[in-house]
């Protein structure tokens, strides 16, 4: 919050000012820009607070969708059919990469969730990766009702805490932003599901989560840099025009089934979007 | 206003966002964040330019291409995903200001008061000299146009002499390793400064275009020669030795005179080829053999039966058993010909580590020499030696692109404005 106050109150240029500036000394430059923060400030703070807020809303509802899922993946994990625990694993997780910005900040449950092999010591592994592991690497779901169980424990906990997320407009900013730095750093390139290679499903989600994000803050946009807002709608199209050439009837086709083009093509079209999308850090400006 | 504080308004970002709107002065003003430093910090960097190791960027040729050459060098293709012909425009307009800042030592935009967006310079070279940076920019056949579409409504402006390469003898051309629509050329005495200035175009340029291929060379820096010789090449041999060096030479051999188009005049040709040498057999080869090679002496560089590296070259001398020194078969017998097709060499050594399926070094000579026709100049030399060279042994071609340099942009304007 700290570092938010800072920001929203250094002042900013507005277009108006800008044409001033040529002819005006700093002092009266200064002076403006003054003036026009204080009657700017107010109403973007109130939008974006309305904007957190709808973030904190739509992390309730992801959060709530993971535990239903999860909730049916870990009953057929339980009852033995790994047919139906395979199917319903990727769809399960999406919900939580959406929010993944809000789940990360619970520090302890995001890796017991989410992390891969080797991320944390082979004893203390447990959540989805582990199980699509065995389920993948040995066909099997026998062994895995522990992890099963712990993982339901884990997805509810985080949806309790959820209700206590610290979200911030920064949270918002560096978020969409994160969303789509996991989508090239590992989902392009497959290491996400390296046993089940639903990583298009990832892929999807995460994007999904970032668009959400600059939906949410396009009234301050248009305002502030309505051409930022056209481009960003624009590459999001693209994006998901891309990712239409790999779906199926029920989702997505496995990562084993991208050639190295079908990789590049989905890597350049997150890169077109990602960089613009970096400079979504103007709708802090007073 | 100044021209410096002008150009200064029209960030990166700005660009970005274009969506078809237009013009520098409908830019000015949209969007007014950041640009109050750039007011102040700017300003009094104009003479910078007059600074020992900055080469100016603009003029009547691009820089990077009679320029001596620097150590260091980038040199990427890139392919257009956009189909406006405005989006290339803003890209030139925005690459022109960012090189001309960065050729200065300049940052490519201020850092400005909101700390919650990346600032507009990537910063590795920050407080680093100019180290004689050159950027230097060509269009591609694929640039006029591509699968038999006029993309952006310039066809009629390609000249004839910008097509790809036909294919010579033993050539190993990899499709990965060709063409482009665009390239870009860095080149600087200091390898940071040079990717930091390929890096940042490259940032511009995302979602306008995309890497096509990239290179990297080298050559040995001025502090390890002392004596200022002749660069020498991966096979140990000196080479740069025959190559234009006056100004006449360079009209009559490097520039254009815009009479195939008016837009590429004072511009030129570059040819790229990037030739993989043969680094393990050539090193079992022995000495007489790689000198015969060459048809000059390994050491000194003197051509085979001549005193001095800079003799002028008698083909017809002979040695006791009645046999040329220069054997007919040497790469110089063969580049040089009759005499009458000469090109302007700016070569530099790669080296991209390992060949991984046969644990080698992947190494070579990234070829790129420049003309005003490549077809006049360029391609007779290279089939002569296709056929026969004794050197084809030890390479492969693998990479072959050909671009056309429009000429320099002048204060105010910017490359290619000829052209659009
Ligand atoms: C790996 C490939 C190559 C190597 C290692 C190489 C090396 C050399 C060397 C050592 C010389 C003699 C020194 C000098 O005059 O600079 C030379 C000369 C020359 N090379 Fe190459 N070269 C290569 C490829 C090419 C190619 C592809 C061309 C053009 C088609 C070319 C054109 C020439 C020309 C025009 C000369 C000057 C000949 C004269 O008039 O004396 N070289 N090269």
């Amino acid at each position: 919050m700290n570092k938010f106050t800072k920001v929203a109150s250094i002042s900013l240029l507005i277009p108006g000012l800008l044409l001033a500036g040529c002819n005006t000394t700093e002092q009266s430059q200064a002076e403006e820009a003054k003036k026009t923060e204080e009657s700017k400030t107010a109403t973007y703070s109130e939008e974006l607070e309305k904007a957190v807020d709808s973030y904190r809303q739509y992390g309730l509802e992801q959060t709530d969708l993971f535990v239903e899922g999860t909730t049916a993946f870990v009953e057929a994990v339980k009852a033995g059919n790994l047919e139906k625990a395979k199917e319903l694993y990727p769809t399960a997780r999406m919900p939580f990469e959406r929010v993944e910005p809000i789940a990360e900040s619970f520090g302890d449950l995001d890796p017991k969730i989410d992390a891969r092999e080797g991320d944390v010591p082979e004893e203390e592994w447990t959540g989805y990766h582990r199980l699509e592991k065995i389920h993948w690497e040995e066909n099997t779901t026998e062994g895995t009702a522990e992890y099963a169980d712990q993982l339901l424990n884990d997805v509810k906990s985080l949806r309790a805490k959820i209700e206590l997320a610290d979200v911030a407009p920064q949270t918002l900013v560096t978020g969409a932003v994160d969303l789509l730095n996991e989508v090239s750093a590992s989902k392009i390139t497959g290491e996400e599901e390296r046993y089940s290679h639903t990583d298009l499903y990832d892929f999807a989600a995460n994007v999904d989560g970032s668009k959400k994000i600059v939906d949410l803050l396009s009234p301050i946009l248009e305002e502030k840099d309505p051409e930022l807002l056209d481009t960003l709608e624009q590459r999001f199209a693209d994006v998901y025009t891309a990712l239409e050439d790999y779906k199926t009837e029920n989702g997505y086709v496995s990562y084993t089934d991208l050639t190295e083009e079908d990789t590049q093509k989905l890597s350049k079209v997150i890169d077109a979007l990602a960089e613009p999308l970096s400079q979504i850090g103007v709708v802090l400006e007073g | 206003m100044s021209d410096e504080s002008k150009s200064n308004k029209i960030t990166r970002r700005e660009m970005l966002y274009r969506t078809g709107a237009g013009g520098l002065g409908l830019l000015v003003g949209a969007s007014g964040f950041g640009t109050i430093s750039a007011l102040g910090k700017t300003l009094d960097k104009e003479d910078k330019q007059t600074a020992e190791d900055a080469i100016p960027f603009y003029g009547t040729h691009q820089s990077g291409i009679i320029t001596k050459p620097q150590t260091y060098i980038y040199l990427i293709s890139l392919d257009l995903t956009t189909n406006q012909l405005s989006d290339v425009r803003d890209l030139f307009k925005e690459w022109t200001m960012a090189s001309a800042h960065m050729s200065k030592a300049e940052l490519v935009g201020p850092y400005t008061d909101n700390s919650y967006v990346p600032p507009e310079d990537t910063g590795e070279a920050d407080g680093l000299s100019a180290s004689k940076l050159t950027i230097t920019y060509g269009f591609g056949p694929t640039f006029f146009d591509k699968n038999g579409s006029d993309r952006f409504g310039l066809a009629s402006k390609k000249p004839k002499q910008l097509k790809s390469l036909p294919s010579f003898a033993g050539d190993q051309i990899e499709e990965q390793w060709t063409g482009g629509d665009l390239c870009v050329q860095v080149c600087a005495e200091d390898k940071q400064v040079a990717f930091h200035a390929i890096r940042n175009l490259i940032r511009i340029g995302r979602g306008i275009v995309t890497l096509r291929w990239m290179q990297s060379g080298f050559q040995r820096t001025p502090q390890a020669d002392k004596k200022k010789g002749t660069p020498r090449n991966l096979f140990g041999f000196k080479d740069g030795t025959v190559n234009p060096s006056t100004d006449k030479e360079f009209n009559d051999i490097v520039w254009s005179n815009g009479s195939e188009a008016p837009w590429i005049k004072n511009g030129s040709y570059m040819v790229m080829r990037r030739i993989r040498m043969l680094l393990e057999v050539w090193d079992r080869t022995h000495l007489n053999e790689q000198e015969m090679t060459f048809g000059r002496e390994k050491r000194s560089g003197a051509p085979l039966g001549h005193q001095d590296e800079f003799d002028d070259i008698n083909f017809d001398k002979k040695d006791e058993s009645g046999n040329p020194h220069i054997p007919v078969d040497s790469h110089i017998k063969l580049a040089r010909g009759d005499g009458s097709e000469k090109i302007l060499r700016r070569s530099y050594s790669y080296s991209s580590e390992m060949d991984p399926t046969r644990a080698q070094l992947d190494a070579g000579l990234l070829f790129i020499s420049y003309q005003k026709d490549p077809f006049k100049q360029f391609v007779p030399i290279q089939k002569r030696m296709a056929g026969m060279d004794r050197m084809n042994e030890y390479i492969r071609h693998i990479g072959s692109a050909v671009f056309a340099c429009p000429g320099g942009a002048s204060k105010g304007g910017y490359i290619g404005d000829s052209l659009f």
